[in-house]
């Protein structure tokens, strides 16, 4: 066995060897050697019991494992639509510049490459960039050239942060130059905690009452889908099993949105309160954190709360008043994959696969990880659990609108004056919240990041609960001068990159509304194209399997209904012949022309020969 | 058998065995669902989207979906025929199909898919991706050209040839199929017998050395249209009455 074998298997064995850690193993690999290459995948495979080619499916299928090597440090740019509104080119530029490499390249001394990621969760304070675990924001163009040069001074990424943000970003094990920007607190998340209060309430009832509390309570999830709480706890109850688990979705990654990192920061007790109290309810004694690799740089920090909820008998193999009910907690890592926020894909993932969404019926209430009833609930749902436990069910269907109960955390970027987290109570309206945002000129809201639905000023009476305008907590405002085919075409390509794609629609249906966004900026729609984009997203919203491609022809079909007179005055002209607009006849003959050395006789008037 | 249920089925009664999915129900009752990821001697995949119905109104994948008791399942609405075309147009677009000279034209799923749906050409822009062949093995080769990710060489090779020799790398469009070794497809045990190689719906795994050997007029849906088997099986089921 060679050396590098050597410290591969014993990765591998520090894990038991077992093929539902590779999402850790493949980490720890990718850590160690900057790469998963071929011979790395044969003693993974090897040492795990599984064909090499399922390991190569796994480190293909997350954007921060890779098959090649890569430098010691990577350097990730946020390319959303917000951080490019707010500079990211100009930024890319820098470091391009100052590194000599393209994106995608690393330099040639093999020390740092330079990537571009999708949301990371810092849109109030973009542009930004994760710098492997570290986070950097507000970055300018002179910012880079001075990171680019420390880096190549001392190589920490670390070293890099120079002022620490506000509350726990300061922590010991944290600290990190990201700020809250908690603007507005409400009752519910961002109140004061008393720990292990909710906890004790809920376990001085049983297990059948909390649920009743909950369904009491009305409480909705957060995580985009708006599923009743206690509906979903009741399922994974009466399911069956030796087994049960409590997953957190700390996976955030419908762009524009950045709550759950501040929950994560600020409110960690509340968070695990929330899942041991689920776990009691369903009779769990096991719980997963499933946190985006984005956010690692919190990793530390919530394995110390965890650790103290140990010492002090909140978690672990009793619970307080309870001997018979044992309640832990894990983290596991994701890698850089929208689509594992989907709860099924989270499961895969966690169970060592590639984030492919699983096949439904069997719901994970019934069957889940590992084939064992698993209930997963958003971070923000399992805060609400837990204070509906110390506050009661009557007190938290008080707040917020009649269908939507408690308050909202909204993640608010873009074109206002006070970016950040507010919670307010749910049935807001949009308007009132563009004011207390700072944004009354506002031409456009894309209200529940790009999977919801792009508004303009018309639906700005409207309320922001589930019945009306729904969100998981995305709350993007553009200018009116803001290129708003543009901001779609950006979302389309989106999804084109964090399609799983396992399905037809969605596969193939991302990529054609993408091509037609883009024949449309370009100025060659066809009238005739409305009608066939609203039916490739009617097929997508039909067929696709999963939430993702049920929902990513929203940013064309909510734009196109909302602002249709962008589209109309991207029209193509009319003319006169058969061809559509998109049919671009120059384009097509370039080649041919290139490689015949004269042009067309008809549609250029070149010359014929002899 | 006892425990027999009842769905209904496009307005008839419908019987079914538990365990059976919606597909498998339908595929006894003589009506057709158009598949090209499910395939009855697999798992089932759930990733062509082509077998969607309607279940109790609700749009779900019959290949997946158990049949139960009572369950009220539309296979055949205009809105759903319109859905597979427009998903058998984007597989077509999605790859470089040349039927006029692949090797399995006439014994082609996706193709006779097209016929049957009345495809003229399809409403999408070709993409033209460029993808590619894998002619290292002696017996066997692979265009990914031709592949649809429809996943059953993966499934086959893994649960009927017990070698898992195939799998899925890559995400999105950039998603392809893979095999078990550093070398390519030459560097695994495949054999051109193995079920992975003969369940492969398109022209993407085909036996060297076999191309063309059927005469046109005698190629698998030179006559009938994909699904008649199963459509002849309603009329003798009809006529056997109460067999069980
Ligand atoms: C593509 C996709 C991405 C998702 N991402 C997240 C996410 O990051 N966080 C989250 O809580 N839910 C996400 N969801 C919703 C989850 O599937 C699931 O509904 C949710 O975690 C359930 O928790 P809740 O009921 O508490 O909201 C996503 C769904 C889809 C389809
Ligand atoms: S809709 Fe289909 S391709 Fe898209 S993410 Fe879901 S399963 Fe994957
Ligand atoms: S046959 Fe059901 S999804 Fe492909």
């Amino acid at each position: 066995m060679s050396e590098t074998d050597a410290a591969i298997a014993e990765i591998c064995e520090r894990f038991g060897n077992d093929r539902t850690r590779l999402m850790d193993i493949v980490a720890a690999v990718q850590a160690d050697r900057g790469g998963v290459d071929g011979s790395a995948l044969d003693a993974i495979a090897s040492a795990v019991g599984v064909p090499r080619v399922e390991v190569e499916s796994l480190v293909t299928f997350y954007a921060f494992f890779s098959d090649r090597p890569k430098g010691g440090i990577v350097i990730r740019l946020c390319d959303d639509i917000i951080d490019e509104m707010f500079g990211a080119g100009k930024v890319e530029r820098a470091f391009r510049e100052a590194l000599e490499i393209g994106i995608g390249e690393t330099t040639p001394d093999g020390r740092i490459t330079l990537e571009r990621a999708p949301c990371i969760g810092l849109c109030d304070q973009a542009p930004a960039a994760l710098i492997n675990d570290v986070p950097v924001t507000y970055l300018s163009g002179d910012r880079a050239r001075e990171m680019v040069a420390e880096l190549k001074q001392h190589g920490d990424p670390r070293k890099l942060v120079h002022r620490l943000g506000d509350g726990n970003n300061a922590h010991p094990r944290v600290r990190s130059m990201v700020h809250n920007g908690i603007r507005k607190r409400g009752a519910v998340i961002f109140a004061e905690m008393e720990r292990g209060a909710a906890l004790r309430r809920a376990l001085a009832m049983s297990p059948v009452e909390v649920i009743r509390d909950i369904k009491t309570s009305r409480l909705r999830g957060r995580g985009g889908a708006g599923f009743p709480t206690g509906m979903k706890w009741d399922f994974t109850r009466a399911a069956e099993a030796d087994r049960k688990f409590v997953f957190c979705n700390a996976d955030e990654g419908e762009p524009g949105t950045f709550k759950d990192r501040v929950i994560l920061t600020e409110c960690p007790d509340l968070l695990f309160e929330g899942m041991t109290i689920a776990g009691y309810a369903i009779g769990a004694t096991e719980g997963i954190v499933y946190l985006r690799g984005e956010y690692a740089y919190l990793r530390e920090f919530l394995e110390e709360v965890l650790e103290q909820r140990r010492k002090d008998g909140l978690l672990g193999k009793s619970l307080p008043g309870r001997p018979e009910a044992a309640f832990d907690i894990r983290i596991q890592m994701g890698a850089g994959a929208y689509i594992c926020g989907e709860e099924t894909a989270l499961i895969s993932s966690c169970e060592g696969l590639r984030g492919d969404p699983k096949n439904r019926p069997p719901f994970p209430a019934q069957r889940g990880y590992l084939g064992f009833p698993t209930c997963v609930n958003n971070v923000e749902t399992l805060c609400c659990a837990a204070r509906i436990l110390e506050k009661g069910p009557g007190w938290f269907a008080e707040l917020g609108s009649k269908g939507s109960p408690g308050t909202k955390l909204l993640s608010v970027s873009g074109d206002c004056s006070i970016p950040g987290v507010y919670e307010v109570p749910f049935g807001i309206r949009l308007d009132a919240l563009l004011e207390m945002v700072g944004a009354p000129n506002a031409a456009a809201v894309q209200v529940g990041g790009p999977s919801g639905r792009l508004v303009g000023p018309d639906e700005f009476k409207r309320m922001i609960c589930y019945d009306h305008l729904a969100t998981g907590g995305s709350v993007m405002v553009f200018g009116p001068q803001r290129d708003l085919l543009h901001v779609v075409e950006r979302f389309m390509d989106f999804f084109v990159e964090e399609s799983c794609g396992y399905c037809t629609p969605c596969r193939v249906g991302n990529v054609l509304l993408r091509q037609k966004v883009a024949d449309f900026r370009a100025g060659r729609g066809a009238a005739s194209d409305f009608a066939w984009i609203e039916e490739l997203g009617d097929t997508m919203k039909t067929a696709s399997r999963c939430g993702l491609g049920q929902t990513s022809a929203n940013p064309v079909l909510s734009s196109l209904q909302a602002f249709r007179d962008l589209y109309e005055s991207r029209l193509g002209p009319d003319r006169g012949d058969a061809f559509l607009p998109a049919f671009d006849i120059r384009g097509a003959l370039a080649e041919s022309e290139r490689l015949a050395g004269r042009a067309s006789v008809v549609y250029t008037g070149g010359e014929g020969e002899g | 058998m006892s425990k027999t249920f009842t769905l209904t089925i496009d307005n008839t009664a419908v019987k079914a065995e538990p365990g059976w999915t919606i597909l498998q129900a339908a595929d006894a009752a003589g009506v057709y669902i158009p598949r090209l990821c499910g395939h009855k001697d697999l798992v089932p995949h759930g990733s062509c989207r082509v077998c969607t119905v309607l279940v109790n109104g609700r749009p779900q994948s019959a290949c997946t979906t158990p049949a139960t008791p009572g369950m009220v399942v539309d296979t055949a609405t205009d809105e759903l025929k319109e859905h597979r075309k427009r998903l058998i147009e984007m597989l077509f677009v999605e790859g470089n199909h040349f039927c006029m000279f692949c090797e399995r034209s006439g014994g082609c799923e996706l193709q006779a898919l097209g016929y049957r749906f009345g495809m003229l050409s399809p409403r999408y822009p070709y993409q033209f991706p460029v993808r590619e062949v894998d002619a290292s093995h002696p017996d066997v080769m692979v265009d990914r050209n031709r592949c649809i990710l429809c996943g059953r060489c993966v499934r086959a090779s893994r649960d009927l040839d017990g070698r898992s020799a195939f799998q899925f790398v890559g995400r999105g469009p950039e998603k392809r199929i893979a095999f078990n070794a550093a070398d390519g497809l030459g560097g695994t045990d495949i054999e051109a017998a193995d079920r992975a190689v003969e369940v492969c719906p398109v022209g993407a795994i085909l036996r060297k050395r076999e191309g063309y050997r059927v005469p046109i007029g005698q190629r698998p849906y030179d006559r009938d249209p994909i699904g008649s088997d199963i459509e002849a099986k309603a009329a003798a089921a009809a006529g056997a009455g109460e067999e069980d």
